[in-house]
């Protein structure tokens, strides 16, 4: 099978598996606990935290571990609100966020707060300026994602954090899940306050992830209990998926420089679609490589995706988080596409080392799958 | 040097089969369930798989479990989530003084947020008294959470005639069964329990993920919110490796679980031999005819708890004061205040050992040949 969802979720890393291996079976102890086993086992807590910090040019108390980039979000996004409610109650962000970003957004709708969701342009990008006058004296948060997971619009971050670097009180959260180990951004500027990654996105594992979350500022945590991670996140540490986290932020960072190579293979298939008259691209010009998203006119893409599978190539419907939905994407709403294609997107997603015999293998199954389909349709 | 390992109750290692278990599902099957190819139906498939199992080792119904990432969240979702939901039948919500801090603090959050709490004392046995619970209980009560089996002292407490007091009342009950699911057959519908959470690290299962039982008849306000997963109580993708290493660890709770408590029984027994055996003074904290067996909190007078733990980790014995989520600065037990009361010196010198599967009566005779020389300094320093 080639497997071409790795926006949904990646294969782990066989070294990664290792290391979650190795600090589960030996290291089991409870950090928190005084002895020296549990001693041990915060130190390796501490070295993981220090690792990530030094790779991304943070400060190591700057690393908040979490179970997801769903609670990354959550997080980042509920603690800024409740913690400065005294502030304002308006918070920016765009409407093509992830569920965990737009969800917890309408949650606090609920709550009170007023959010301004801006529209992008038909390549899915918000406009620096749009956010500029978007911004009140009452606005206490700005978040917007990095990479799109639908079709890989990218979000000029570094424009918007000098930006927002001019507001001292308007704090920037980043949902960087999907860009990183793509594309850098830069982690130490002052404008920006709060970065999601998630493990299982870069062949870690599910249920690894962390909040950046700069020293400045204080969070009001989701849950309540013990005094792990600094107070903002109770709970028993899992070390074993901390140590794995680190490993992944590494092996990710150093798989990166091969990212440049997925621009030709975007590239190629792009040019094979383009001789298919049903075929719309959904996925900007100059977007992120790793994404395509595209839709085939009167296919389910449900159906298209079968037909793929059948031919050995996994690809997939918009995010998986709301996969099982049968309505239209509100990424692909809020670029301006028909409700036709918004409903029949599929989305193909590499991995920092696809390989051309991979893409040549997708470009192969779709040219079966559409002389079937052209001779059905006769 | 070995160490002797007797602090189960802060966290249990890994079974064995729980990490063949998880070396097998990492190397095979790395889907996002929620994906409708093929990886993503296998992954599905491990994690429906799981669910039956789990579900049933409680006896509930599959769709009444939400995996979540651990015990903390469990007990954060059940009391969020259920004062948030009943706000509109009343802001009252009964608890015990030795709850653990996963449960006290949501509950003093709630207190902050305009909720009134009863945080309900206990006896010198640790036991809470029913009646107490009877009069504490108002028309505007909406929630009642109160631990199964305290994880210092290991006294049990009667969720099930509190079930049964309940039945008739609007509040939720809600229970940890954090220490209780490894040594007590667990079964919701003759607790009458309506929210039960339970760890997989206190299991032999591994860290990062535990459950929320919920009746069908219960709502919850939602805490973390995305897509929708676990029928939209718990967002997130699920953590499908750790889950499937936890119903593992529950497959062999279910075959071992009588057999281990023989274990730790007679690990305890033992113990106790052992130090009188080695003419020293102590006394057991808690109810010795109401209490679990793989916990046992004991006081040895005139010693000092923090010099204590420390000369018996040079000695390479594992232990802790207390829970270890409150470990780091020792701070006085607030489950042995609860019981004694601020002044009484059980405070500063007791230690919980929480047995394990992988204990040996050797290791018990081991333990207290150790600690006698130690107990003889520190009472000498006194």
């Amino acid at each position: 099978m080639i497997y071409l969802d790795n926006s949904a979720t990646t294969k782990p890393h066989e070294d990664v598996l290792k290391t979650f291996h190795t600090v589960s079976s030996k290291y089991f102890a409870n950090p928190s606990s005084i002895h020296r086993m549990g001693g041990q086992v915060e130190d390796l807590l501490t070295k993981s935290r220090q690792q990530i910090a030094d790779l991304l040019g943070v400060g190591s108390q700057e690393v908040v571990f979490t179970s997801g980039g769903t609670e990354s979000n959550n997080l980042a996004i509920k603690g800024v609100a409740e913690q400065y409610k005294n502030r304002g109650k308006h918070i920016i962000t765009t409407q093509i966020e992830h569920p965990s970003v737009l969800e917890t957004c309408r949650h606090l709708e609920q709550m009170g707060y007023e959010i301004t969701y801006l529209p992008v342009n038909d390549k899915g990008e918000v406009s620096v300026n749009d956010v500029k006058e978007a911004i009140r004296p009452d606005t206490i948060l700005i978040t917007i994602m990095h990479v799109n997971n639908e079709i890989g619009s990218v979000q000029p971050i570094e424009k918007l954090a000098e930006i927002v670097e001019q507001y001292p009180t308007v704090l920037f959260h980043v949902d960087h899940v999907q860009g990183f180990g793509k594309i850098t951004i830069p982690y130490g500027h002052k404008g920006i306050d709060l970065i999601t990654i998630s493990g299982h996105k870069i062949h870690g594992l599910k249920g690894s992830a962390c909040l950046i979350k700069k020293q400045h500022i204080s969070l009001s945590p989701l849950q309540h209990g013990g005094a792990q991670e600094d107070r903002v996140r109770p709970g028993t540490e899992n070390v074993a998926n901390a140590v794995s986290l680190a490993k992944a932020i590494r092996l990710a960072l150093e798989e990166q420089k091969n990212y440049h190579q997925l621009q030709e293979l975007n590239q190629t298939i792009r040019e094979e679609l383009k001789n298919y008259l049903q075929v719309t691209i959904n996925s900007p010009k100059h977007g992120a490589h790793h994404i395509l998203n595209f839709s085939v006119q009167n296919f389910k893409p449900e159906v298209l995706i079968h037909a793929f599978s059948d031919e050995g190539v996994v690809v997939s419907t918009k995010s998986a988080c709301s996969s099982r939905q049968n309505e239209a994407s509100h990424v692909l709403k809020a670029c301006g596409k028909t409700d036709e294609d918004a409903s029949a997107a599929v989305r193909v997603s590499m991995n920092a080392n696809q390989s051309q015999d991979d893409i040549n293998a997708f470009i192969s199954a779709f040219k079966k799958i559409m002389s079937k389909y052209e001779k059905v349709m006769g | 040097m070995s160490h002797i390992y007797l602090d189960h109750a802060a966290t249990t290692p890994l079974h064995e089969s729980v990490q063949e278990q998880m070396t097998s599902v990492m190397q095979n099957h790395f889907g996002n369930p929620s994906s409708i190819h093929f990886f993503g139906r296998d992954s599905r498939k491990l994690l429906d798989q799981a669910r039956t199992t789990i579900a049933k080792s409680i006896n509930a119904p599959f769709t009444s479990l939400i995996f979540t990432s651990g015990g903390t969240e469990a007990n954060n979702l059940a009391i969020f989530g259920s004062a948030y939901a009943n706000e509109q039948y009343g802001r009252h919500i009964i608890t015990t003084q030795i709850e653990h801090h996963a449960v006290l603090h949501p509950c003093e959050r709630l207190e902050s947020e305009g909720f009134d709490v009863t945080y309900l004392p206990v006896d010198e046995t640790g036991q809470v008294d029913l009646n107490q619970l009877k009069e504490a209980l108002r028309d505007d009560t909406i929630l009642v959470t109160i631990m199964s089996v305290n994880n210092e002292v290991g006294v049990i407490q009667p969720i099930q005639e509190i079930g049964e007091l309940l039945e008739e009342h609007q509040a939720v009950f809600h229970t940890d069964a954090v220490q209780a699911y490894g040594v007590q057959q667990i079964d919701v519908q003759e607790m009458k329990v309506d929210l039960l959470t339970a760890s997989s690290h206190k299991i032999y299962g591994p860290k990062g993920v535990g459950f929320l039982y919920k009746h069908e008849k219960h709502h919850l306000k939602q805490q973390v919110f995305g897509g929708e997963q676990e029928r939209k109580w718990r967002s997130g993708t699920e953590n499908t490796l750790a889950i499937a290493g936890f119903e593992q660890a529950v497959k062999v709770l279910m075959e071992e679980r009588e057999s281990r408590n023989t274990h730790y029984q007679a690990l305890f027994n033992e113990l106790i031999a052992q130090l009188e055996k080695q003419e020293m003074e102590f006394s057991i904290n808690g109810d010795l005819n109401n209490r679990v067996s793989n916990i046992v909190n004991i006081s040895f007078p005139k010693t000092e708890v923090e010099m204590f733990l420390t000369n018996l980790d040079l000695a390479g014995i594992a232990v802790s004061s207390g829970s270890a989520c409150t470990a780091g600065s020792i701070d006085p037990s607030h489950v042995l205040k609860a019981m004694y009361g601020e002044e009484d010196e059980r405070l500063y010198n007791s230690i919980r050992f929480s047995f394990g599967i992988h204990n040996t009566l050797d290791e018990m005779k081991q333990v207290a040949e150790k600690i006698q020389p130690i107990v003889e300094r520190l009472k000498s320093l006194s």
